[in-house]
């Protein structure tokens, strides 16, 4: 079993329970052990933009020092920090860059967390599982996979913060192919379509709702009109925007029809026969189930 | 007066403001070529009252009443023009600063106690903690 080191992020203890355990369900049937590190505090969600400001860079800085932390002491040889939650993957990965390029932001940064044991040295690398997985070989999945997903037509949802900006992201910007790949990879279809990399309206759901209700209006119908019968994320504020805002879209559009919204690892679980208890589809608000069944994925 | 800035004099409180907002971002504001690629990608731009390469200009022309705009609030930092600026601006860095500078003066954008509660229970962590970072000081 290949240990890495993981990051949760707050959310996926909470509202993205069922992106965690379908994660490291899959995971593990695939031969990689989740290591939860230890002490860990929430990234801060989204990457401060300031050249200034330097106090919001230290919560991710410490989460990467974790790693190198677990590593000096010899719980684990990966020096890798494995996230799910694409916003999480996206802020540790730009604080991360900056203290390389910036050796004295990083200095500046050990010099507030003096209490920690030892400074944070620049060398964890943050990943993102599906990197994992693309190293690994889409092809291995396929050979482990018991339950292909014949018939099912998926839209990848990128979002934003997987590929953008272009040297943090995981795939090129314009037309990244990784989150298809991986759909093939699980037997289902991957279609085509325009949206997959349209913004949902982020944090604008806490305020200005209707913003999000328009775009994620036109990124499900845009899935749809292309043949999808469900989308995949691997960002839990995108799921919320696509799913649970569908109650609110519904509302506002009166031909809109409903689509389920899982996370990647939910289907990559059901692939890999490991069964509805660890997808908690409970805390999808569209239902994939129905979908799955008709299909004949699930019982 | 910088050398950059030619026959548009600016006052000195613009130029002030120029350098302020070009401080905090980060970003050589003046080498826009307002060619528009960002406004024209902008998935928000229909809910600004100006547009992100019109937030450029006035930055550039030193026009602190672009503090006023609701431009910067919507931005998401979808970072879509941040990858598209055929001068590898990024303008997305441009709107926090301006959200910054109205920030640091402890004037927030949202008030969280406000908010229905139903809604707040509905809601991801991630949501409220992004809305937090960039809307409040």
């Amino acid at each position: 079993m290949k240990r890495i080191p993981y990051y949760p992020g707050c959310t996926l203890k909470t509202s993205a329970k069922n992106l965690e355990n379908s994660a490291i369900a899959s995971a593990k049937a695939l031969g990689i052990e989740m290591v939860e590190i230890p002490d860990w505090v929430c990234c801060g969600v989204v990457a401060s933009l300031t050249s200034d400001d330097l106090m919001r860079h230290i919560a991710p800085v410490r989460n990467m020092l974790r790693v190198e932390q677990m590593c000096k002491r010899g719980e684990i040889e990966d020096s890798r920090l494995l996230t799910l939650c694409s916003m999480c993957f996206n802020t540790l990965q730009r604080s991360n860059f900056r203290m390389r390029e910036n050796p004295e932001d990083l200095e500046s940064i050990n010099n507030i967390m003096y209490l920690e044991a030892g400074d944070y040295g620049g060398t964890t690398e943050v990943v993102h599982l599906l990197q994992i997985l693309d190293e690994m070989g889409f092809e291995k999945i396929t050979e482990k996979i018991t339950n292909p997903l014949k018939g099912l037509k998926v839209a990848s949802y990128y979002g934003c913060m997987l590929t953008r900006p272009k040297d943090i992201g995981i795939d090129t910007p314009e037309n990244p192919t990784i989150m298809e790949r991986f759909t093939e990879a699980i037997g289902s279809e991957p279609i085509d379509w325009q949206a997959h990399s349209l913004c949902c309206g982020s944090y604008h759901t806490v305020n200005n709702i209707e913003i999000v209700v328009k775009l994620a209006y036109e990124i499900i119908k845009n899935a749809k009109n292309h043949g999808a019968e469900a989308i995949i994320t691997s960002c839990p504020l995108c799921a919320f925007n696509l799913d649970d805002r569908q109650k609110d879209i519904a509302e506002k559009y009166i031909d809109f029809e409903p689509m389920p919204v899982l996370y990647f690892t939910q289907l990559m679980a059901i692939a890999l026969g490991l069964g509805e208890e660890v997808c908690g589809f409970d805390q999808n608000y569209t239902d994939p189930r129905p979908l799955l069944r008709k299909k004949g994925l699930l019982k | 007066m910088d050398d950059r800035i030619k026959k548009i004099k600016l006052t000195d409180r613009g130029v002030e403001f120029l350098r302020q907002v070009e401080e905090i971002s980060g970003e050589a504001i003046t080498v826009c070529e307002q060619c528009g690629t960002c406004s024209g990608g902008c998935p928000f731009v229909e809910e600004m009252d100006i547009t992100p390469s019109q937030i450029m200009r006035k930055v550039m022309l030193g026009q602190e009443e672009v503090l006023h705009s609701r431009t910067m609030w919507i931005c998401a930092s979808c970072f879509t023009c941040t990858v598209r600026c055929p001068r590898k601006l990024d303008v997305s860095k441009v709107a926090e600063a301006l959200r910054q500078i109205r920030l640091r003066e402890a004037i927030d954008a949202i008030d969280i106690s406000k908010l229905p509660k139903e809604e707040v229970d509905r809601m991801p962590t991630i949501a409220l903690v992004s809305a937090c970072r960039k809307l409040t000081g």
